[in-house]
């Protein structure tokens, strides 16, 4: 019986699609044949890259300054932590949107693209970088419409009535940008940034998890499980261990 | 296309069911290839203890899952809606590469009961043909009994932590006094407790109900197993569920059949290689041998004596539609078996806020908790009820990884100072468990091919026509009033118990237990494999995983997985190779 189904892709999409599932590692990973023994070979490992701040990837000056206030909004800064521009958390989604996130290009992105029901999930065409080029560009020109300012030049009042507002759909952005949808978007990033490793360029000095008590990476709770109703006493550690191991002189 | 050396064994998938295929059938002399989609993985290299705590690479990116660019598919609630493809997972998250989703998985490793095995004669017995009319249950076609050496197996090859209930009828103080009777106590002692189900347990032995230590597959301590493979001690780090373990403490076929296994000459895995049909002989009562691809593109055709779909159940059912094995159903005739009874899970969640409690959620394994199975399955009367099934109750805290795991009391803002202080309070002081329900099959809950989306090589996605039975909704409410029982009884400043609603959505995480599409059964129109997992169409293929569940019971899948995996490797060892290319069972 022959197949069914007559197989069209060329090696270049095979190839691509691929690549596509190892943007956080270093090479391919191509077909092996493996037998006789457990491969194993030194420095095989593939450890995240510690984002550095400075500069923008994605966001003009102009998305950056909007982006940082709308973060500042989302985690401001008070008695418990620092806020969400401090953290690091548009740093974050700058280094996001470059990737393998911004592009969509591990999620199924083939048309046609349809109006779903809820249940079905997200069945946009435009992928977290597309969105929020459009999205960004369209608070700003409802505010400069509306207001005559730029968000960042707003009271903090102000910033919050109007993030509400997008959050409940209550905002007709231009260009068709859902203000919801968007909201959305903009809120699981922020959260992402400010409780994801630092390796990542949010949650600078671990900002976050000192507030919470999570303590990270520490991997080995077995003289504590017993403890019950006890507060564990070691601060947290991250992927990159802590800041006082990186002190001068160590 | 390049036409490749016959092979014995071929094995689609090098997974849970792929692994102890392989290493049974090897030990029976035969020379056993595997082929793998994903790439080669192995503990010190890939799950590697100073960056697989990762939350965001692992947990949220999902780094170590199927991705859907490579293979995705289109779901719907109902018959009369137009299928969408899943252009992200969410409800479910299937594996990927060498140790399938074995490598990140929890570890919740359960025996499904007698009375799950026969759940349409129980039923029917108890309750009368008309309590299940709108149902589609059936039976396995198997007896607890017939399965018990099996999961033995399964359970001292995976070092799980546990107490038994019931060693050969005599019960066991506590164990869980509903389960079947077993041969001999698991491999190793339950797990420390943590204090959050140590509070659960009490909370329920004092209402009368019956906590045990939820079986484990997170090592208690070292353990030896009948291989020779060696793992680590738990040390509740806190990165189970989709994280590989950097401890060797997780059972997965990394760290109990490969170290073995691999030093077979024998053996051979393709890795990044994509199956992408069997092959069968004219006439398709046969196959001859499956076609893959690997990364350079270049297609082969691997000849084989003998097929083992070992893939993920819902890429068994879709491989062997794109394959031609069996007729695909339709539930409009009712006929046609492959795709046929998809199941999934009918689960909901509680939190009870306390002002004075630290549970240290960060705490934690991935199977580390207590279970009580007082209102699972045929545990309990059904008579008065207004359904069947059921569910246990889990107080499992598997993490306190914060991108995640952030309970707040109900009403609490997403975001702002508010938002904050209250996520500070309920971070600690949060006790959670959940009802993990049976999923009953019914004529309009299935799968088959989508007419519109296609995959990266041009064939046509599976399509999930799926939706909570009324059945299985009215099972869930009452097994919330049972959780909020237990909420009055634990105390606490308020509870929150959800409640589980028609329209399965496909974005929030809630299962990866996705069963049926390939039946096992005794009956050929009714089931697409026989009882030892044999294709009734084309008898040199075996389909084996979560896809043979007729239905799906109250409980985790992996232990029945294991368990059918190790008796078809039985049936093929000591029936099937007596007479190869024969059905074990007549049509």
């Amino acid at each position: 019986m022959g197949h069914r189904y007559p197989v069209r892709m060329n090696r270049r999409l095979f190839l691509s699609s691929v690549a596509m599932l190892t943007v956080t590692a270093p090479a391919v990973s191509l077909a092996r044949t493996l037998s006789g023994s457990l491969p194993w070979e030194p420095m095989a490992s593939d450890p995240p890259v510690q984002v550095l701040p400075g500069g923008w990837q994605f966001f003009t000056p102009q998305e950056a300054a909007l982006i940082e206030a709308i973060v500042d909004r989302l985690v401001p800064h008070d008695e418990l932590s620092i806020g969400g521009k401090e953290a690091g958390c548009a740093v974050y989604i700058d280094r996001q949107l470059t990737g393998a996130f911004g592009t969509s290009s591990r999620l199924y992105t083939q048309g046609p693209f349809l109006p779903g029901l809820p249940t079905q999930g997200y069945q946009g065409e435009a992928n977290p970088a597309q969105r929020y080029r459009a999205g960004l560009a369209a608070i700003d020109a409802f505010l400069k419409q509306r207001d005559g300012k730029a968000f960042a030049d707003l009271k903090p009042e102000d910033q919050d009535a109007f993030l509400t507002a997008m959050e409940g759909g209550k905002v007709e952005l231009p260009n068709g940008v859902k203000a919801a949808e968007f909201f959305g978007l903009l809120l699981q990033n922020t959260m992402e940034g400010f409780f994801a490793d630092p390796v990542y360029g949010g949650n600078k000095d671990m900002a976050s998890w000192r507030m919470l008590g999570f303590p990270g990476a520490r991997y080995d709770y077995r003289d504590h499980v017993g403890k019950h109703n006890q507060p564990y006493p070691l601060p947290p550690v991250s992927i990159a261990g802590r800041p006082e191991w990186l002190g001068k002189g160590t | 296309m390049k036409i490749l050396p016959r092979k014995d064994v071929v094995i689609v998938g090098l997974g849970w069911t792929g692994a102890i295929l392989a290493n049974e059938l090897t030990d029976q002399g035969l020379d056993v290839l595997a082929i793998e989609r994903g790439p080669w993985r192995d503990t010190a290299t890939d799950f590697n203890i100073g960056y697989m705590q990762d939350e965001l690479r692992y947990s949220v990116r999902r780094d170590l899952f199927l991705q859907p660019v490579v293979e995705t598919m289109t779901m719907r609630n109902d018959p009369s809606q137009t299928a969408l493809p899943m252009r992200d997972f969410g409800s479910f998250l299937p594996g990927n590469g060498v140790g399938g989703a074995g490598v990140h998985w929890n570890g919740h490793t359960w025996r499904f009961w007698d009375s799950d095995f026969k759940t349409k004669t129980n039923l029917t017995n108890k309750y009368g043909a008309a309590r299940i009319s709108d149902l589609q249950v059936e039976d396995w076609g198997v007896t607890g009994a017939e399965m018990e050496p099996y999961y033995d197996q399964f359970e001292y090859l995976a070092g799980i932590s546990g107490k038994a209930g019931n060693i050969k009828g005599q019960l066991q103080q506590g164990g869980n006094p509903f389960e079947d009777a077993r041969a001999r106590d698991y491999p190793n002692p339950p797990m420390e407790m943590t204090y959050a189900p140590a509070m659960f347990a009490d909370a329920g032995r004092s209402m009368g109900l019956h906590p045990f230590p939820t079986p484990s597959a997170n090592m208690s301590r070292a353990y030896t197993n009948p291989l020779g493979v060696t793992l680590g001690q738990c040390t509740f780090c806190g990165f189970c569920e989709r994280f590989g373990c950097a401890n060797y403490s997780k059972s997965s076929a990394q760290t109990t059949i490969l170290p073995v296994l691999m030093k077979k000459a024998n053996f051979e895995v393709r890795t990044d290689s994509e199956v992408l049909h069997v092959d069968l002989h004219s006439g398709g009562k046969s196959a001859r041998g499956v076609t893959y691809v690997d990364t350079s593109g270049e297609e082969y055709f691997q000849p084989a004596d003998l097929v083992l779909l070992c893939a993920y159940g819902l890429h068994n059912a879709r491989l062997m539609m794109l394959s031609g094995i069996g007729k695909i159903y339709d539930p409009n005739t009712g006929e046609g078996t492959v795709g046929r009874n998809y199941c999934y899970q009918t689960n909901a969640g509680t939190q009870v806020f306390f002002d004075d409690k630290n549970f240290n959620p960060f705490i934690a394994a991935g199977a580390l908790g207590q279970t009580i199975d007082d209102y699972n399955g045929d545990a309990f009367d059904h008579g008065p009820l207004d359904f069947v099934g059921g569910a246990g109750i889990n107080c499992i805290p598997t993490n306190g990884r914060p991108i995640g795991t952030r309970p707040t009391l109900p009403g609490t803002p997403r975001w702002g100072s508010a938002w904050k202080k209250a996520t500070v309070q309920g971070y600690k002081s949060t006790l959670s468990y959940s009802t993990q329900g049976s999923s009953y099959a019914t004529r309009n809950n299935y799968l088959d091919l989508d007419p519109t989306y296609k995959d990266r090589f041009g064939r046509p996605l599976m399509r999930m026509t799926f939706d909570f039975p009324d059945n299985d909704i009215r099972m869930s409410s009452y097994l919330s009033d049972r959780m909020e029982d237990i909420a009055k009884k634990l105390g606490g400043k308020q509870y929150s118990v959800g409640r589980l609603k028609k329209g399965w959505n496909s974005v929030p995480y809630q299962s990866t237990h996705n069963t049926g599409g390939a039946i096992m059964g005794a009956d050929p129109k009714r089931s697409a494999v026989n009882v030892f997992l044999q294709s009734w169409d084309v008898p040199n293929v075996f389909v084996i995983g979560a896809s043979a569940f007729p239905q799906n019971a109250g409980k985790n899948p992996t232990g029945t997985v294991g368990a059918l995996a190790f008796r078809a490797a039985d049936a093929i060892r000591n029936h099937y190779l007596r007479n190869p290319g024969a059905p074990l069972v007549q049509a």
